[in-house]
């Protein structure tokens, strides 16, 4: 989904708060809200694609203003809610107030099908697609052009996954864009790499 | 931590309420969960991923491996990846190359060799900036490379994971492994930083 996770390339925020930033957790609650989650995927309530996507479909407002923790909890509060693992109910009785969750998820989708396969040197395109669902493939890329400089072994296809859909395992492709393809005239030249599941990738013309 | 409901229970309350319905629910014990913090807290730290570098440094058989598979040669040194966390890549930087790390869609890292994401790494600023404004915000963060350094900004969009292998410091060649661990940082793996004199 297009969402405001989707951080990649976006304007406006400021610098980096490097200096101010460098514990890990600043208060008791983080850690274990971040071991609470890390529970339930050892529990088998949920896998990571769902974790991440119950993230993303938080209300935009509460996801810009909640810190990482903050957004952990939530996300994978709402899974357990939507699992029937606990009521909403009995969430907000036992913290005393509102408990804010995510919205609703919209449909996944199963891999392309048929996906062609890549090799080191070859030129891609990212799809021009638009998936309201789950999607690991960052808005930046959408529709650009690299080269596949390294394949890995096949992983669980996200956009099904996070919907606890079947599908077939897909290898990703670490593609090297040029930062001034992406954004002409308009970022510093780097080379930008992006692992890109095989379903996403058009052979380049 | 604010958020924008404002009936919202404080947010310790809400991981509080999470934490007793699994316990009343026999999901886990409290000491589970403390179990769990204290590994983070413990074992997900820095220190693993220096002791990975020290060996590369020191030891060019075991550089090799772990640079063709880091995920296997880690496990030489006793260290260990989550299942879902299947590969991991091992950048070598070089005198005329960087490589630096990030995720714009969430902001996964290989916590478990170069510790937990410090909280910049985290925030909206250094997610949407570093892939498009690299030499800049590197730069803001005080490191100051030349233009004969080249960026490679690795962007963590799969469940393979990076780790950035600086470069060593001319003046602690021959340095024993444990004296060269000391010297390697988090943020020198995550490639905001060199270790070189020249950049400190
Ligand atoms: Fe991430």
């Amino acid at each position: 989904m297009d969402g405001v996770h989707d951080l990649g390339g976006k304007q406006g925020f400021g610098p980096v708060r490097y200096a101010e930033g460098r514990a890990v957790f600043k208060a008791p609650w983080e850690p274990r809200a971040n071991a609470l989650y890390g529970l339930g995927v050892r529990l088998g309530i949920m896998n990571m694609d769902e974790y991440r996507h119950a993230i993303e479909r938080m209300d935009p407002r509460h996801y810009l203003s909640a810190c990482y923790y903050e957004r952990s909890l939530t996300g994978f509060a709402t899974l357990c809610v939507e699992k029937g693992v606990v009521t909403r109910e009995e969430l907000e009785k036992l913290a005393g107030g509102a408990f804010p969750l995510a919205l609703p998820s919209a449909e996944g989708r199963p891999n392309a099908e048929p996906r062609q396969t890549f090799a080191v040197g070859d030129r891609v395109r990212v799809k021009n697609e638009f998936v309201s669902g789950h999607v690991r493939m960052p808005g930046y890329i959408r529709g650009k052009c690299g080269v596949v400089v390294g394949i890995t072994p096949a992983y669980p296809f996200p956009d099904a996954a996070a919907h606890n859909l079947q599908s077939q395992d897909e290898p990703t492709y670490d593609v090297a864009f040029d930062s001034q393809e992406l954004w002409p005239q308009a970022a510093d030249p780097a080379t930008v790499h992006v692992g890109v599941f095989e379903s996403y990738l058009d052979p380049a013309e | 931590m604010a958020s924008t409901d404002q009936r919202a229970a404080p947010v310790e309350r809400r991981v509080a309420a999470l934490e007793q319905a699994f316990v009343e629910r026999n999901l886990v014990r409290t000491e589970d969960v403390d179990a769990v913090v204290h590994n983070a807290e413990e074992n997900w730290v820095p220190e693993n991923g220096a002791k990975v570098v020290a060996r590369a440094w020191t030891d060019a058989d075991f550089k090799r491996r772990l640079l063709e598979n880091g995920k296997a040669a880690v496990t030489e040194l006793g260290l260990a990846m989550p299942p879902h966390h299947k590969h991991l890549v091992v950048l070598e930087n070089t005198p005329t190359l960087q490589n630096v790390i990030c995720c714009t869609l969430c902001s996964c890292t290989a916590f478990t060799i170069i510790g937990l994401p410090p909280g910049w790494y985290k925030d909206f600023e250094y997610r949407s900036r570093l892939v498009r404004q690299s030499r800049t915000v590197l730069r803001e963060m005080g490191l100051d490379l030349p233009y004969e350094i080249d960026i490679k900004v690795w962007d963590t969009t799969t469940d393979t994971r990076y780790m950035v292998l600086p470069v060593q410091p001319e003046e602690t060649i021959g340095w024993p492994e444990d004296k060269l661990r000391e010297i390697v940082t988090k943020d020198s793996m995550i490639g905001v930083s060199r270790l070189e004199a020249l950049y400190r």
